[in-house]
């Protein structure tokens, strides 16, 4: 499934909340549903602080597939973490660099991603499309 | 007697409005406060009638702006009961005014092996200021604990200062814990040492008047805006006898006496430390609202915040899970918590989809995270024009959050 497909998953789930309420609890719930990341990768080098969270990213680079695994100590952005890995995990470094999570804005939750929010989300998309230009490098340079 | 707060509240028109569909519960006066219309409107009358670089010329516009300028610092010497206008230095705010004594006390008075005393409940302000110039100076920073209660350990502060000691600086009251510390009594075992004493007052300002010389404490600092004035706008105040020794902090126009390649002079206080063009629209600001918050009948508006913490803190302590940082028996209307299972970001986050403004985070105090072992906090801080209905919304409020998790 491409990118733009899942996103736009993500926005037919989300629209059928009408209450603020309902959304959040549904990102609680999906937050409470993502599987922890392996404990021997929540360390400080694969830590993204923001002042008020935090998100723990690791990569793996597998057959021109970039796989993300994340985590956040706050539940609502472990929500938000988890549709990150839904659109960007598994994808190939080209892919990854082409899109961009406009889904945000549509769900309505764009404050989210503003960089004055300080809650590591928007620094870990840079860091993910980091890691594709990365592996994009390596695997143009190994063709 | 509870005052009158409809009455209060209509000179905050900011207070009416809705935040995400729902009216504005702002729990958030510890980072910074409303501004009532009193000050609004002074500031918006000089803005539009007067404006001249105070202190530099002769026409009419210079000096109408230099008289409100030096009025409000009246305004300030009066409210601080401070010796002399001279002592009161105008400043960007209590960052400004700390980083300005340590750099300036420093470089007159510390050298290597020397001491310096904070407290473990510190602001960031009043703690980076210090070991900045520890660092430059080769002196040692020590620091006052706290009990899990909120309450500075002063019996330690005997052994605590040496014949090494040169300064202490500890807030008059915590930003995290709302702890209204004894500093009289610090202040007093200091002075048997011959130490001075800088009061971080940020927190203090807005909630009772302060008389420095009932206090006899060395330097005072305060910020304009969690004083219900403009950003941007603080004061130092500064014995005489400390002021006259120190060097200058910045250099530049205003505060010099006779500037030559060869040497320069420098001004008398305090425009010795003031460099550069003042804020003085800011000043004027503050002047307003030193004048509304201690014309009003400031006891009453005194005793309204502390009802509005004693009921926060009964409400809160029903909620199953919640922990209150800081129970000490003198405090201002600040209530630090978590509730257990839930980050405090997320609570923020649904918190302001309410329409309820509190702060959430590490609140500038990583040393009281560290205490306490957690990485954060949510901080809900009251002020004069809150009411027990809004505390209410915010009881009901967790109570419907905690069930979503």
């Amino acid at each position: 499934m491409t990118i733009d497909i899942v996103q736009q998953e993500i926005v037919e789930d989300f629209s059928g909340f009408e209450d603020w309420m309902d959304k959040y609890a549904y990102l609680i719930e999906l937050g409470n549903e993502l599987a922890p990341i392996d404990p021997k990768y929540k360390v400080e080098s694969n830590l993204i602080r923001g002042c008020q969270s935090r998100v723990w990213l690791h990569q793996e680079f597998n057959e021109g597939k970039i796989i993300f695994e994340a985590e956040s100590d706050a539940l609502i952005v472990k929500g938000l973490v988890a549709l990150l890995l839904k659109i960007y995990s598994n994808h190939t470094p080209q892919e990854i660099l082409a899109s961009e999570p406009k889904f945000i804005d549509e769900i309505g939750l764009r404050q989210h991603l503003s960089p004055t929010r300080s809650n590591g989300l928007l620094a870990m998309v840079k860091q993910m499309k980091l890691y594709a230009l990365a592996y994009e490098k390596i695997s143009t340079k190994n063709n | 007697m509870i005052p009158d707060s409809s009455k209060i509240r209509k000179d905050f028109p900011i207070l009416d409005q809705k935040v995400n569909g729902k009216p504005l519960i702002y729990f958030d006066n510890a980072a910074t406060s409303q501004r009532p219309l009193q000050v609004i409107e002074r500031v918006n009358e000089f803005s539009l009638r007067i404006n001249g670089n105070i202190h530099r010329a002769t026409h009419s516009m210079a000096n109408r702006t230099t008289e409100a300028f030096e009025s409000s610092r009246e305004i300030v010497r009066n409210y601080l009961n401070a010796p002399e206008a001279a002592e009161v230095i105008f400043t960007h705010g209590t960052t400004e005014s700390i980083n300005l004594v340590a750099f300036s006390f420093g470089e007159a008075f510390i050298s290597v092996g020397d001491e310096v005393i904070v407290s473990e409940m510190e602001h960031h302000a009043n703690i980076v200021p210090w070991q900045m110039m520890c660092e430059r100076k080769g002196a040692i920073l020590k620091v006052i604990p706290f009990t899990d209660g909120g309450e500075l350990c002063i019996d330690q502060l005997d052994s605590l200062i040496t014949d090494k000691t040169k300064i202490l600086a500890v807030a008059h009251v915590s930003n995290t814990l709302g702890t209204i510390n004894p500093v009289a009594e610090i202040i007093a075992k200091a002075h048997l040492k011959n130490v001075p004493v800088l009061i971080d007052g940020a927190q203090a300002a807005p909630h009772f008047k302060i008389d420095v010389q009932a206090l006899d404490c060395d330097f005072y600092a305060f910020s304009g805006h969690k004083l219900y004035g403009p950003t941007g706008i603080g004061v130092l105040y500064g014995k005489r006898e400390w002021l006259d020794k120190m060097p200058p902090f910045l250099g530049g126009g205003e505060m010099i006496d006779r500037v030559t390649f060869a040497k320069t002079t420098y001004n008398e206080i305090p425009y010795k430390f003031e460099a550069g063009t003042p804020h003085y629209v800011g000043a004027i600001g503050l002047g307003a609202a030193i004048e509304y918050v201690y014309n009003n009948d400031n006891l009453m508006l005194t005793q309204h915040e502390h009802d509005l913490l004693n009921e926060a803190t009964i409400r809160l302590k029903q909620i199953d899970g919640l922990r209150i940082y800081g129970e000490a028996p003198l405090k201002t209307g600040v209530i630090c918590f978590n509730i257990e299972g839930i980050h405090p970001f997320d609570l923020g986050t649904l918190l302001d989809q309410m329409g309820i403004a509190v702060r959430t985070g590490r609140l500038c105090a990583d040393p009281v995270m560290d205490h306490y072992g957690v990485e954060n906090m949510v901080r809900a801080s009251f002020a004069f024009y809150n009411t027990a209905e809004e505390i209410e919304s915010l009881y009901i409020a967790l109570i419907r959050l905690k069930a979503m998790f």
